[in-house]
């Protein structure tokens, strides 16, 4: 297939699949995050990066039978490596066995948040979400350093640049409905990721897709305008900051990295505070970084329209 | 009245499957885009609320009804925008419905 704007969309209708697949395995968290991240915003920056480089795939200059025998190979690899796996859903599985029983009978008395998913991601396993965290951040960085921006840039960002879609009367009219909603929606999922399915990564992309629909419809110039490009630098470093920060504290106080027990008098109440604390961290860096990429997008395919 | 709630809510509920499945079979055999993506729009306007307000029904008053309310709400917006959109990009980009060079000949 060499239309790249059908194989986007093949993507995204893919991850919204398994994304079904994961809430039929009543993993309803994963399923969020594959809806909101996968089948959401990936989609859409790929959307806004296919606006720069074109839609159609350039002619090939190598010949790929070599790269189809390797990946047959892997896969081949791969499948007999399951072999040797426990078979699905066998109850003496390693993973059934090693600390998930003590998660799912303790996650209540020491963490005290309904949602276990929750409790693993922020609290027992808060440094691979750390990790993770800073992966995003990372790339974040990598585009920004990738996309610098220059001089002649910075002449046409002050420049009036009207939308695309400026006339699209309907589209703007819903959208001016629908927006403080998922704004609204964003800032629930952050908060109640506690109690229900949710959490910083998928509020924080949902919180950009609201940011990224008023982008469209309603021009850069304006989007800037609220969403300068120094807060969003700032606000990228600031939700790794204040995860680690938590942890340093944690420290502080006496206790491990990242052990939220000691921030209170309560161990309960500390990992509750400690965990709002996180998820914040997180769902700041992921939606100012989602923001940031599109705002590059869009800028390089501004400039180009400028400049030839 | 149960019953009769019940009688409702399962002809809403079949009644919107049907209008899923046809709009699935006018999505694969309408000669042209713009008749497509009618059948399509049928399947998130008709047939999502009539699945939608079955299943409200089954709810009755609880909290899981004014989710559903506000999925309908939702949906019905955001699915009649998005076709008017794809409808108006088409035409936008130079692609005429087909019956009008039938009718010409």
């Amino acid at each position: 297939m060499h239309d790249l704007f059908a194989i986007v969309m093949l993507a995204g209708i893919y991850s919204l699949l398994s994304a079904s697949l994961f809430l039929d395995l009543d993993a309803v968290d994963v399923a969020f995050t594959e809806a909101s991240v996968g089948a959401g915003i990936s989609t859409l920056l790929m959307l806004a990066s296919l606006k720069l480089v074109g839609r159609h795939e350039k002619k090939k200059r190598y010949k790929p039978s070599l790269a189809l025998g390797i990946v047959i190979v892997t896969g081949a690899l791969l499948i007999y490596g399951t072999f040797d796996m426990p078979h699905f859903g066998s109850a003496d599985a390693p993973v059934h066995n090693h600390v998930a029983p003590r998660y799912l009978n303790e996650s209540m008395d020491e963490i005290g948040v309904p949602n276990i998913v929750t409790s693993v991601l922020a609290s027992y396993r808060g440094f691979d979400t750390l990790g993770e965290v800073v992966v995003v951040f990372t790339a974040g960085i990598g585009v920004m350093s990738l996309l610098l921006v220059r001089r002649e840039t910075k002449d046409i960002e002050k420049k009036k640049v009207p939308a695309d879609m400026q006339q699209q009367i309907i589209l703007r009219v819903v959208a001016k409905m629908m927006l403080p909603l998922i704004l609204l929606f964003a800032l629930y999922v952050q908060f109640h990721g506690d109690y229900g399915p949710g959490g910083g990564f998928q509020a924080g992309v949902i919180f950009a897709a609201g940011v990224i629909l008023y982008t469209m419809l309603f021009g850069l110039t304006n989007a800037r305008r609220i969403f300068k490009r120094e807060i969003l630098t700032l606000l990228t470093a600031t939700g790794v900051l204040i995860y680690a920060g938590v942890g340093v504290a944690c420290m502080l106080m006496g206790g491990n990295f990242l052990d939220y027990d000691v921030l209170r008098h309560d161990p309960v109440h500390g990992q509750h505070l400690g965990i709002l604390l996180v998820e914040l961290g997180v769902g700041i860096t992921v939606a100012s970084v989602m923001i940031t990429l599109f705002f590059k997008f869009t800028w390089r395919t501004v400039k180009h329209k400028y400049t030839s | 009245m149960e019953i009769i709630i019940d009688t409702i809510s399962w002809i809403l509920l079949l009644s919107g499957s049907f209008f899923c499945l046809t709009g699935a079979a006018g999505l694969l055999r309408f000669p042209d885009f713009f008749t497509r993506i009618h059948a399509a729009s049928i399947t998130d306007t008709l047939g999502a609320s009539c699945i939608l307000i079955g299943l409200m029904l089954q709810a009755g008053w609880t909290l899981i009804f004014a989710k559903l309310m506000i999925i309908l709400l939702f949906s019905l917006l955001a699915g009649t925008t998005a076709s008017h959109a794809m409808a108006k990009a088409a035409l936008k980009s130079g692609m005429k419905p087909q019956f009008l060079h039938t009718n010409d000949k």
